[in-house]
């Protein structure tokens, strides 16, 4: 303790100085200017290099090196007959990767906030161990993507105990991870396994910013649970299933690390999704196309964009349109 | 942007400290067996004998070598020397130790026949390594279930046909669920490709895939359809994924495996005398009975600080008697033509001993078309894409024809930003 | 008594059970199952040998084959339950086998041998504890390296990303500067650009920088996290001014404030960073996996990815490896789940 408050002393000098030169309004800058230093050097810089890869082509690592091709690299992964069938694509895999990830991240969310909500509401009820609960759903959410996808490859393998308990009941094993539609499947499933609880805790807590006079009132009138839930519950909780939404279409869109240690991207490319096409493209192959790579990531990038500042503007308009109910 | 980026060094403090001191060489080494272990140890004695060198190695796992080092490599940065098997892919960073090594006469006699696998071009007369091994692809066949299935093994001029009979009746007797397995790389594919006539270079000298590269294809796709060979293999992961099949013949869930004799000092350890698995001689196909060669090689790179060193190091690990005990240790087959002539006395089990010499016997048979893909600079081009496409089309995603004509499509888009 | 028999059967219904209920007690015990069960069948199979892995269907517990001591032999043989061509079963211990021939002894009379067709025999299994797939890997693979890599990445970040986003929350709360809000804006917008797009970018900065294989080049990009600005500058938010004011009436420095009177108050936000942090480096994947290559740079996480294209005919290792490498996050959380929990609650609520 003494060591901190001698740290905080010696540095107390030369801020002292410094604030004596600016003023103390301006003084904020000099707290910000750490965190603005590193998000410059690692986020925004990397940003502008990217649109250097993007225009340029070649195989070298440094922009420097590489010739302009302008829009080459962009042409190149828009070059399709038919925009909604990959294999007429010259890029077929990236364009095989955008629809992967479209479908999931549709299903992926859309089940994630359904199976959150259930889990908020059962977990909002006043049930014995409810903390435990609470922090049951929540355990996966704190494991890393390799270990999920490794428990969960340990259970689905082809002699793992989910085919065991498949042949016990006498049917015969599935390659559960072999077959297209199943590993998307187990993707998705895994997925909602690792995340769901982090969501459920936000909807948990939406929920029980509620006032409970609202329920109280709504029984004394003999409303149906059905009507209680479609006429108080939903509503009030819309903001925070907007929240869970736009967060978890963000996430689901840049799904990349549990996926890929389960499936690789396999059978054949039906869970290669978009980030791991970027990162193959840049990273795995034995030549290295950076531009396609980057101009990848920046497509991903506007749609993004696009996506969040679209749902934001349904979140302002729902807002809105909410009915007054709240009390103060 | 540059000076700014120096103050920043400068200013961002603390351990950066990876740069190697004079006098010490860093080796990036990847295992197929025990080879860096056998390395290390040698290392040590080098630097007994050399008290002013100092030599680290890395272990690192062999995805590690195929896909971080290129582009640590491309970033400046890396070992001094590394064990690799994209020979011709990693030329531009190699470093030509001809100045640093005692005699080159003594390593072009020696190595003549592979030195030109780490050139960039043919009018390249460097050396720029050693090659630690000199691997050739072949089948793995687990005996035990022939004998059970009491079916006899085919003769040494079976072809690929024959043998894809004989697996599958023995697969059925034994109810092991499949009967071939090859491993997921276009490198394994093209020895049995060069047998049913591919020659993979067009008159002009530009990768090609030809009826006999497509009939081999044909072949790889109907046996994955009709149930012959495993489908989780070159369809159950991703992209251009290196995915082998040893885990299946481990598990005697498939009777013969092609791989190559890089495998042996696994065999050994992990089936051990678990069942009796033989190496056999490449099946025939119309044009020849081959497999390809490989191995790895440990390469001078560009970026070391202390060539010399480097080049005393290799210049130690490549004399005869060092060769020599490292072939025995690792039980691989020498691409030294001395040791080769002389011998190697393995000292390993007799089942060990028959698959090396069977895997040694195959080296003379071995098509000059293997040599030349083997050796092309931009052989990723084709064999990256033989994986990723075939196994699309194996999980059928795509059409084998489409998966063919994409094939094309990719090595021309490789070749052509390589050129760039 | 009455009150609390009350409690245990709480329920959405006044007299009755309602479906609900029913429905409520269902889903949490499937909940536990689904969560937890994975991760406890890995754990379990983590101590199993590695020809109880191979079983098909598995057994439930950890079962080796028992193994028996026969004069003359060094190492204790594997027992076998054999059918022999008399129509007796005995347990016996192998010798040897060629082919599809085996060769056994009975261990108390080892004089006379059976031969017997590989197909007339199973091995005999006891439940065993396989400890040795903990044990070697240690020796194995140099895990002690990977385990203190990971250790280090992890709490020099979150010291440094406390530091670093309390001063930033701070200004942003606290202070009226213009373009303060241009400021928080930029922080926040980072959120929406997925780490991956500026991949390569990033790579060419890092190893600009000379961080490539070094634990800085991982710990630098990290630490500016913009949740963490957000978190605490909500909670910054609610820290009166007027004791800001009378400090400074004090003549006390501005970053006297920072450190003696704001830092504290906001203490419990801080936690809830803090475990947030150690979390995330703890299980970082995708960007050591760029920045580091050299193996005795590895964290557990790269370590176990890198093994498990190496090890997929050696489960029991890759099982060992896992476990431990999910351990102290097991372990945080079950000492600060209800901290975690009512942290991201409160994050939740904008």
């Amino acid at each position: 303790m003494r060591l901190a408050h001698a740290a905080l002393d010696v540095v107390d000098v030369p801020m002292r100085a410094l604030q004596r030169l600016v003023g103390v309004p301006r003084i904020g800058w000099l707290f910000v200017a750490p965190n603005l230093l590193i998000l410059g050097l690692f986020t925004f810089l990397p940003i502008a290099i990217d649109f250097a890869f993007a225009f340029t082509g070649g195989v070298e690592l440094y922009p420097s090196k590489r010739p302009y091709v302008g829009g080459e690299n962009f042409a190149t992964l828009f070059e399709c007959t038919d925009y909604l069938d990959p294999s007429t694509c010259r890029k077929d895999l990236f364009w095989r990767s955008i629809f992967n990830t479209a479908k999931f991240a549709v299903i992926q969310v859309g089940l994630m906030v359904v199976f959150s909500l259930v889990t908020a509401l059962v977990l909002n009820r006043r049930v014995i161990g409810r903390g435990f609960f609470r922090g049951v759903f929540f355990y996966p959410v704190l494991l890393s993507p390799v270990v999920v996808a490794l428990v969960w490859k340990w259970v689905l393998q082809r002699e793992g105990v989910l085919n065991a308990f498949l042949t016990g009941a006498g049917q015969s094993p599935i390659g559960w991870l072999t077959d297209a539609s199943w590993a998307f499947f187990w993707c998705v499933f895994v997925s909602i396994w690792a995340h769901m609880g982090f969501y459920t805790l936000i909807l948990l807590a939406g929920l029980q910013a509620i006032p409970s006079d609202l329920y109280e009132a709504a029984e004394m009138d003999s409303a149906s649970p059905r009507r209680r839930f479609v006429r108080i519950t939903l509503p009030l909780l819309m903001p925070t299933l907007i929240v869970v939404l736009v967060l978890g279409l963000i996430r689901a869109v840049q799904v990349f690390d549990e996926v890929f240690v389960l499936t690789g991207g396999g059978p054949g490319s039906a869970t290669m999704f978009i980030v791991q096409f970027i990162y193959q493209t840049g990273f795995a192959e034995s030549i290295r196309l950076y531009g396609l790579a980057a101009a990848a990531s920046l497509v991903l990038a506007a749609t993004l964009l696009v996506l969040t500042i679209a749902q934001l503007r349904l979140t302002r308009r729902s807002l809105d349109n909410r009915p007054a109910t709240r009390d103060g | 942007m540059r000076y700014a980026n120096h103050i920043a060094v400068a200013a961002i403090a603390a351990s950066l400290g990876t740069a190697a001191w004079a006098g010490e060489i860093r080796v990036q080494c990847y295992s197929d067996g025990n080879e860096c272990e056998v390395t290390a140890e040698l290392a040590k004695r080098f630097e007994a004998q050399n008290s002013d060198v100092k030599v680290a190695i890395d272990k690192v796992p062999y995805k590690a070598v195929l896909e971080q080092l290129p582009v640590q490599l491309a970033a400046g940065e890396g070992p001094d020397i590394a064990r690799v098997t994209d020979l011709g892919g990693l030329s531009k960073y190699y470093l030509d130790i001809t100045p640093y090594i005692k005699d080159p006469k003594y390593w072009e006699a020696n190595f003549g026949r592979t030195l030109p696998w780490m050139r960039s071009s043919p009018s390249d007369k460097g050396i720029y390594g050693m090659m630690t091994q000199l691997t050739v692809t072949g089948p793995y066949v687990n005996k035990t279930l022939f004998e059970q299935a009491n079916v006899p093994l085919p003769g040494p001029k079976a072809t690929w046909d024959e043998w894809a009979d004989a697996t599958r009746k023995v697969a059925k007797a034994t109810q092991v669920p499949f009967a071939i397995a090859f491993d997921r790389s276009g490198h394994r594919f093209s020895g049995p490709a060069i047998s049913m006539g591919a020659k993979f270079f067009d008159a002009k000298g530009e990768l090609v895939i030809d009826d006999g590269y497509k009939a081999m294809a044909k072949k790889l796709y109907d046996w994955n359809k009709d149930g012959t060979m495993p489908k989780e293999v070159w369809g159950g992961t991703g992209g251009s994924t290196y995915r082998d099949a040893f885990e299946e013949f481990a598990n005697a869930r498939v009777v013969m495996y092609l791989s190559g004799s890089w495998q042996i000092k696994r065999m050994d350890t992990q089936i051990g005398k678990k069942f009796d698995w033989v190496a056999v001689p490449n099946p025939c196909g119309p044009a020849a009975c081959t497999g390809i060669p490989g191995g790895a090689a440990f390469v001078a790179l560009k970026r070391t600080k202390n060539p010399k060193d480097v080049g005393r190091f290799l210049d130690f690990l490549a004399s005869e008697p060092v060769y020599t005990e490292y072939m025995a240790r690792t039980e691989n087959i020498p691409a030294h033509e001395g040791v080769a002539k002389k011998g190697v006395d393995y000292k390993i089990s007799p089942q060990s001993r028959a698959a090396l010499s069977t895997f040694v016997a195959e080296v003379p048979k071995l098509s000059p078309v293997a040599y030349q893909i083997q050796g092309y600079k931009l052989n990723r081009a084709i064999f990256n894409p033989t994986a990723a496409r075939l196994g699309q089309a194996i999980v059928g995603e795509i059409t084998l024809d489409d998966a063919l004509k994409r094939i094309s499509a990719d090595i021309d888009e490789q070749v052509k930003a390589a050129a760039k | 008594m009455a009150e609390r028999l009350r409690w245990l059967v709480a329920r959405r219904g006044v007299s009755r059970l309602d479906w609900t209920d029913w429905f409520a007690w269902l889903y949490l015990l499937l909940g536990v199952v689904l969560m937890f069960g994975p991760v406890a069948w890995l754990v379990l199979s983590s101590f199993k040998t590695p020809a109880a892995l191979t079983e098909f269907p598995p057994r439930l517990l950890p079962y080796g084959q028992k193994s028996a001591v026969v004069a003359g032999h060094a190492e204790p043989l594997p027992v076998y339950r054999v059918k022999l061509p008399d129509g007796s079963v005995r347990e016996l211990a192998e010798l040897h086998r060629i082919g599809i021939q085996a060769t056994l002894v009975d261990p108390v009379a080892p004089e006379r041998e059976f031969k017997v067709n590989i197909r007339d025999r199973e091995p005999v299994r006891e439940f065993q504890l396989a400890t040795g797939n903990y044990s070697e890997i240690f020796g194995k693979f140099s895990f002690g390296t990977f385990l203190w890599n990971s250790v280090f990445i992890t709490i020099v970040a979150t010291l440094i990303t406390l530091l670093f986003n309390a001063m930033a929350a701070f200004a942003l709360s606290k202070y009226r500067f213009k373009g303060r809000d241009a400021v928080f804006l930029l922080i926040i917008s980072t959120l929406m650009i997925p780490p991956t797009i500026i991949l390569v970018a990033n790579f060419l900065v890092v190893s600009e920088l000379g961080l490539l294989n070094s634990l800085w080049g991982v710990i630098w990009p990290a630490v500016a996290t913009p949740t963490g600005v957000f978190l605490l500058r909500q909670y910054m938010l609610t820290i009166p001014d007027e004791l800001l004011d009378a400090a400074r009436m004090d003549n006390a420095s501005e970053w006297r404030i920072f450190w003696r009177i704001v830092l504290p108050l906001a203490a419990p936000a801080l936690a809830v960073l803090a475990i947030f942090s150690v979390m995330w480096r703890w299980n970082d994947f995708l960007w050591p996996l760029i920045v580091l290559s050299r193996t005795e740079k590895f964290t557990l996480q790269l370590a176990l990815n890198a093994f498990q294209g190496e090890l997929t005919t050696q489960w029991h290792y890759l099982l060992a490896m896992t476990v431990i490498t999910l351990l102290p996050v097991t372990l945080v959380f079950a000492f600060l789940q209800r901290h975690i929990t009512a942290g991201i609650a409160s994050a939740g609520i904008k």
